[in-house]
């Protein structure tokens, strides 16, 4: 498999935003991820190409990453935040219970390739904790029934929308070609803001604001 | 009673918030009109004496950083947002950009024409899709209404906004790590000086700034330095994002004055959760030393974190009650830096690695009262001893855990192991799973 002339001409223009080839490396790389799901050989090479740079040189960079995956992982990526806060307020007792009901571990992928699992560190939602991102999209306020319930959802090809976010849950790839810097029209899906964000402006609302 | 002060959070609650037009609704893009009204160096002298100083941790006055960048150099400035917010417990940036994007690139725009700088780049965390999807909609609504691109709202000022999404990288919120890996290098930090205002991205002149640092500068442009002041404390001035998380009835994000205090904040969320109390609690995320139920009357500005031995940091208020082993967070957050350690440094690098193996000793029980001298004086081989602050923020949890909870580790060797239930800590206890 290769890359086709439109995907060539995607890269193209990534390239094209930066004063300096080079500061693409990391929006290619996502890039290639939402062609393949992972990391390939050939992307690795074909950005070597783009970019001007040894393809050892783009390999170090990527393995340095670890949103860049050197397998595929499923269509469903979950992770568990297992940093402290989260873990405390029950990101431990989530993370045992998903990995017993899907029997896999870290950085592992179920058999039908539909969901894989990590631990993943602090996700920059701690007043919605315990958090769990699937294919980094929000899902707020999680238990391990929730959770068992969103990874069963996705192996059936169901699963449930995030807190924070459109209203269907993108694929891995889907979402990977966002992270490329590439728009999928999805921005004004969504709320604003969960109610802890906008917990501190309603209690000054009521309580009139300076 | 101190008031809540919502100034960035403001219309949060509006089902636009986010778009063009929901942010030119409350007068949004009426102060980067002002601003490019005005010479450069008065913008950048309003912002230094207006006393902003910088929200992603470390304090430094925005302007005093703004106007370090060389003027008629005949070289290409940058300026760089921090967008990479990972500090554990740190929750403000994200739902600010995904509430209201507009407000940073409104000061962005205003901050690159002070710096003259004619290119900028976001470097946001890649582990935020929808945070994302709303900031490049907001950046190309922008581009469409004139105020990005060639010669911005008709006043001759060039800017490109480049959006640049990370990967997974804790040590990328450090400055010159976000820098070489914005160059498109592994994200490592650079030893310093010389600083990035003078050779920061593609060592060219640099402002690197904080999101919220950022996003305060509008406000400030449109309603004055004097508006600003009314807010805050004798040093630390106007009003910034709170965020409350862990064992509190109500979590969220509270904007308010600098200088509020954690007690007040409580009361605001409801207090600790029904039938507990609070045990330690971090001002500004894990790498800023915690505290306890003796530090709620601090002020939470920059002099009073400091005197009392720990720092503002990101205002990241993570409460723990006493259902939580203060090992078992200690431990945990060790992890953390041993798996963000960029390796570069042998003290972090090797460092950490030890941490964990001691720390899971003592959870485990396996630790004496020799091993605390030993982890201490490890820490101290650690802190400073590396290019950058990860190291010194790493040995945090630990140092200051020792100091309040010294017997708390002794605990797990008395009782073969650690002494919590941790079902009792979590949120879904009463619940049943």
């Amino acid at each position: 498999m290769a890359f086709t002339t439109e995907q060539l001409a995607v890269m193209d223009s990534i390239v094209a935003r930066y004063p300096r080839k080079r500061s693409a490396i990391m929006p290619l790389l996502h890039f290639v991820q939402s062609v393949y799901g992972y990391v390939t050989k050939d992307g690795i090479e074909t950005i070597s190409e783009k970019i001007e740079v040894e393809a050892a040189e783009v390999t170090a960079v990527s393995t340095f990453y670890t949103q860049y995956k050197s397998e595929p992982v499923g269509e469903y990526h979950v992770g568990v935040c297992i940093n402290t806060l989260c873990a405390v307020m029950g990101g431990d007792a989530i993370y045992d219970s998903v990995s017993n009901h899907l029997g896999i571990g870290n950085h592992e992928t179920t058999k039908d390739g539909k969901v894989s699992l990590e631990r993943i560190e602090c996700n920059a939602a701690c007043d919605y904790a315990p958090v769990v991102m699937v294919n980094w999209e929000f899902f707020d306020n999680q238990t391990p029934q929730s959770v068992r319930d969103l990874v069963d959802g996705a192996r059936n090809g169901n699963p449930p929308a995030p807190t924070r976010g459109p209203k269907t849950l993108r694929t891995w790839k889907q979402n990977s070609e966002v992270l490329a810097g590439l728009s999928d029209g999805l921005a004004n899906e969504g709320v604003s803001a969960g109610e802890p964000s906008k917990l501190g402006l309603k209690i000054a609302k009521e309580g009139g604001a300076k | 009673m101190t008031q809540l002060t919502p100034v960035l959070s403001a219309h949060w609650d509006e089902a636009d918030s986010f778009t063009i037009e929901g942010y030119k609704r409350h007068g949004g893009y009426k102060a980067v009109e002002k601003a490019l009204a005005m010479q450069p160096d008065d913008v950048i002298a309003m912002v230094k004496e207006s006393g902003l100083r910088g929200r992603g941790g470390a304090g430094f006055p925005t302007g005093m950083k703004w106007s370090f960048i060389p003027q008629g150099d005949n070289k290409e400035h940058y300026l760089v947002v921090n967008a990479d917010e990972s500090e554990p417990g740190t929750c403000k940036d994200m739902p600010l950009l995904m509430a209201n994007p507009h407000v940073l690139i409104e000061g962005m725009i205003i901050a690159s024409y002070a710096i003259r700088a004619n290119y900028a780049f976001v470097y946001i965390r890649g582990e935020v899709t929808h945070v994302v999807r709303r900031v490049q909609q907001a950046i190309e609504d922008a581009y469409k209404a004139g105020l990005l691109g060639k010669n911005v709202l008709g006043k001759g000022f060039d800017l490109e906004l480049v959006l640049h999404i990370g990967a997974g990288a804790y040590i990328c919120g450090e400055e010159t790590a976000l820098l070489d890996s914005l160059e498109g290098f592994r994200g490592q930090p650079r030893l310093r000086p010389p600083f990035p205002a003078i050779a920061g991205l593609y060592a060219r002149p640099t402002v690197v700034n904080n999101v919220e640092s950022i996003a305060s500068v509008p406000a400030i442009i449109a309603n004055g330095i004097e508006w600003f002041q009314s807010m805050g404390t004798e040093k630390s001035k106007g009003f910034t994002l709170y965020s409350l998380s862990g064992h509190v009835t109500n979590p969220g994000q509270f904007e308010a004055p600098l200088g509020i205090t954690l007690r007040e904040l409580l009361e605001l969320a409801g207090g600790v959760r029904a039938g507990h109390q609070i045990k330690f609690w971090t001002p500004g995320g894990s790498s800023t030393p915690m505290f306890t139920a003796d530090h709620l009357d601090i002020p939470l500005d920059y002099e009073g974190v400091a005197a009392a031995g720990s720092m503002l940091g990101t205002k990241a208020l993570q409460i723990f009650d006493e259902t939580t082993c203060v090992v078992r967070a200690a431990l945990r957050w060790t992890e953390f830096y041993k798996h963000e350690s960029c390796g570069k440094c042998t003290p972090c690098r090797e460092g950490t690695w030890w941490l964990v193996q001691m720390l899971h000793d003592l959870e485990d029980g396996k630790g004496t009262e020799e091993d605390l001298a030993k982890l201490l004086d490890l820490c101290d081989n650690i802190a400073g001893r590396s290019f950058c602050a990860l190291a010194d923020g790493a040995v945090a949890p630990i140092i200051s855990s020792l100091k309040y909870f010294r017997d708390e580790y002794l605990a797990h060797q008395r009782n073969g192991g650690c002494p919590f239930d941790p079902i009792a800590s979590t949120k879904f206890v009463t619940a049943g799973i």
